[in-house]
This record gives structure tokens, sequence and C-alpha cells, in this order.
């Protein structure tokens, strides 16, 4: 089916002379990140939509706080700006629909001096479709698929939500996974559920997970065989994050390689025993903040421990990264227990009402 | 050529809140404090407490906490706003 979108497009139209001359109007207007756009015409947006089969006032949601309507041809205007194909939309439509749920708390974490990005995980058959990798340099520049769909997130909260440094975005110092900060799992290549399965949606099914994360803290732990001592290494990088940076629980993600993974699979160690391992393991004493510079904030309260899960479905795990290297990574969340992680298939519609203005 | 391109923003922005009337006198007053509960806001309203109690002759003071320093206040505390003269909302590190 085609939808005749062309003419319902309602966004202002600029036009401009040449391709400078629409990098110029983009960046001095603050509609950037900083790097160039993609021209977002009407020919390209439409061609978003007619993938999606969505009609472009078809609503996302409305954030809350500032209540502000997020449309499909916003998003589509964003995500050719950001280079995606039309065969991309579909993921940035899921995962801006999981960031509006609110549990993720959007407004929060998206202003917050804290920095924090929004790290999105692609499962299913459609990483193939779209190209998205899920091995080499995975938390660096990869694919087309994921840098585009992890810039289209961006442009978004800074076009429709004035998610800007400064304005709404308050960040101290932000981290480079603002840029974008997407991969996918690498699910051939495990005997383990993937992410989105262990979050319950049916392994048939393609889907997104969205956290409001901090930027990767790489471990390395080449000296050992045994699962025990290679999630201690992660669990040790989580204590070190909670004494350092936050001690609340949260959704944390933890990343791990081929190389890694093929130990603790040999092992017969699945997602659930290593969450279950990483719950029990990675927790610290309020007295440690002593050991950081943070004595003024231990009070009496220097015995109570502190875990850095709820519990442990709390821990998302995913197989990612290159074949080679003792290398794994933990993202912790944002901050604490403010804003969960969302994990939705893609193409659902939770609220397919129709539209109230 | 020409090359036609679109408008990213939200274009339809909500009109921008208006200042609530000021008020003729603060003496016998009753002013609400809205934390968002971080550690630098205890000492600032406490000072404010003072401040405007002592000097402008403020009746009370009453401060609330919101449960979570990064989202909206919670219902009851913006239900109880009307009970106020005026409040102040802080943002403390």
């Amino acid at each position: 089916m085609q939808l005749s979108t062309k003419s319902r497009l309602s966004s202002k139209t600029y036009d401009c002379g040449d391709i400078s001359d629409v990098q110029e109007l983009y960046h001095s207007n603050g509609w950037t990140d900083g790097l160039p756009i993609v021209p977002p015409t009407s020919a390209a947006v439409e061609a978003c939509l007619e993938w999606a089969a969505m009609a472009p006032d078809q609503l996302i949601g409305i954030e809350p706080v500032r209540e502000r309507r997020i449309t499909a041809e916003k998003l589509a205007i964003n995500s050719v700006m950001a280079g995606c194909l039309p065969a991309h939309f579909p993921v940035v439509v899921a995962a801006w629909t999981a960031m509006l749920q609110d549990e993720f708390l959007l407004h929060g974490a998206t202003a917050s001096t804290g920095g924090c990005g929004i790290l999105l995980i692609i499962n299913g058959s459609i990483r193939h479709e779209i190209g998205a990798n899920a091995t080499f340099n995975v938390l660096g520049s990869s694919d087309r698929a994921t840098s585009t769909i992890g810039r289209a997130l961006r442009l978004c909260l800074i076009n429709i939500l004035d998610v800007r440094p400064g304005s709404i975005d308050r960040s101290t110092l932000g981290h480079p996974g603002k840029f974008s900060y997407c991969f996918a799992e690498d699910e051939e290549d495990t005997t383990w559920d993937s992410l989105s399965v262990t979050q319950g949606v049916p392994n048939d099914l393609s889907a997104v997970t969205v956290l409001a994360a901090s930027a990767p803290r790489q471990i390395m732990n080449e000296w050992t065989t045994k699962p025990e001592e290679i999630l201690e290494t992660f669990a040790a990088e989580m204590r070190a994050s909670q004494r350092n940076y936050s001690i609340w629980p949260g959704n944390y993600a933890i990343v791990i390689p081929k190389q890694l993974r093929e130990h603790l699979e040999a092992a017969n160690w699945t997602k659930k025993m290593i969450a279950e391992f990483i719950f029990e393991r990675a927790r610290i004493h309020r007295r440690e903040w002593a050991t950081v510079g943070k004595s003024a904030v231990v009070r009496d309260r220097g015995d109570t421990v502190y875990p850095a899960l709820e519990s442990p479905d709390h821990l998302l795990i995913i197989a990612a990264g290159g074949p080679a290297g003792g290398f794994g990574a933990i993202i912790p969340p944002w901050l604490g227990h403010k804003s969960h992680a969302v994990t939705l298939p893609i193409g659902a519609c939770l609220d397919c009402g129709p539209d109230v203005s | 050529m020409t090359i036609s391109v679109l408008d990213p923003t939200s274009e339809a922005n909500p009109p921008p809140g208006q200042t609530a009337p000021r008020l003729d006198t603060l003496k016998g007053k009753t002013i609400g404090f809205i934390s968002n509960g971080k550690e630098g806001t205890r000492r600032y309203f406490h000072h404010l407490d003072e401040i405007l109690r002592q000097d402008y002759g403020v009746a009370k003071t009453v401060l609330q906490t919101k449960s979570n320093y990064s989202a909206p206040a919670d219902p009851h505390i913006v239900n109880g706003i009307s009970e106020w003269d005026a409040m102040m909302s802080g943002i403390g590190d």
C-alpha cells in the first residue's frame, strides 16, 4: 500500500539554493548536533512514512512534562536528517514509543546534569534487514543503520523537545554516546536467549530496548576461564561505578563479547545464572564512599549495604562485540532507578486510538 | 536548482507560562517551598526560611520535597499549593 502523504505533510518548508545553504540553515537555527545533515526533503520524509505505513500526523505520544506532541512526521524529518534509510524508520518509531513510557522518565533523563545518553539495543530479524552490527567495534562507529538510528534519537530530542545543550539539556559533561548510542545483539553466535526475549518479547518479534545510560566502562580479563572470576571483573567495575558515580540501584547493562562468552557458555552458564551472580556480587557498603573522597555523606549509615541491582532481572545482558579479546563493558544507568529500561516489539501499537488534537 | 527542506522542530509550542500577580507584601503570608530534595537544598531553604521570616515578616513557610528530584512535583504537593500565598521552587545540587 502506498499512502498518499505528500499533500498532508504540515511542516514549514524552506527553499535553499544548494546543499551548502541547507547546511547553513540547519546549523544557524541550532537544528543539528554539530555534524552535517541529510536534507529532509518531502520525498525523503514521505519514503520513511510510507515504509512504516504511517500517516504524517500519527501521534507517537505526548511528552508529559512539557506537553510536546511527538508525531510521525517530525520523527521522519529528523530521521532523514540523521541519515536514516526508510527501512530504519520503524526502529526509530519503536524507540521513541519506548522512550515515551512513563517509567523511562524522558524529561528527567534528557534534562539532567548527569548527562546520560539514550542507549538503544536492537534484537530480532530486523538486524539483518537493516545491517545492524553486533560484532567488531560494536560500541564505536560501525555501520550505517546503528549510527544513523542512534543519531536520529538525538536529533529528535534536540528539535522536537529542545534538548539542546544549555537549554533543556543541562548536562555538565555528557558523553560521546549522545551523538549515537545504538547497537545490535549478536544473537546467532550465542546459546543465550536474546535481551528482548529475557525482557518478555516473543522470540519471533524484533524489538528495541532503550536505557538512559552513562558511558560504557570497559573491563579486561583474559587470564581465566572460570565464570565466577570473569563475572567478578564485571561486578567489580559496577562496584567502582557505585562508589565513584552513583550508589543507587538501577538497570545496568553488561556487554559480553565472544571470547569471554565462550567460557561462560562452555560452563553452561545462562543469562539468568549470570544475573543472579552479579546481583550478589555487585554491592557495596556505604562506608566505601570514604575511600573515594566522599566521607562527608557516609554519616551513621556506613554499614548499610547498597546493591547495584534492585533484583537480578534488572541486569541487561547483551552478547555483542568482536570475536577476539577478553574484553567486556558495563553500562551504568543514568541515575539509579529513577528511569527504567523499556523493551518494546518493533511495530507494536500501544494505543492505536484516533488522534486527539 | 532549489532544494526544499522541512522544519524539524515541533513548531506548535504551548504558550509560555504567565507570571503570577505579585503580592503587595510578604508580611503575614504563608510561603511554600518545593525542594528537589538534593543535598544542597537543605541549607539553602533553611537560610531562605530565616530571611523571609526575620527580614520580611513572613508568618510561615512550608517545605515540601519531591519524591523524585528528576520528575515533576508529586500530585499531593501540587494539590496543596493553593493553600499558600506564594511559592518558590528551588533546584539544588
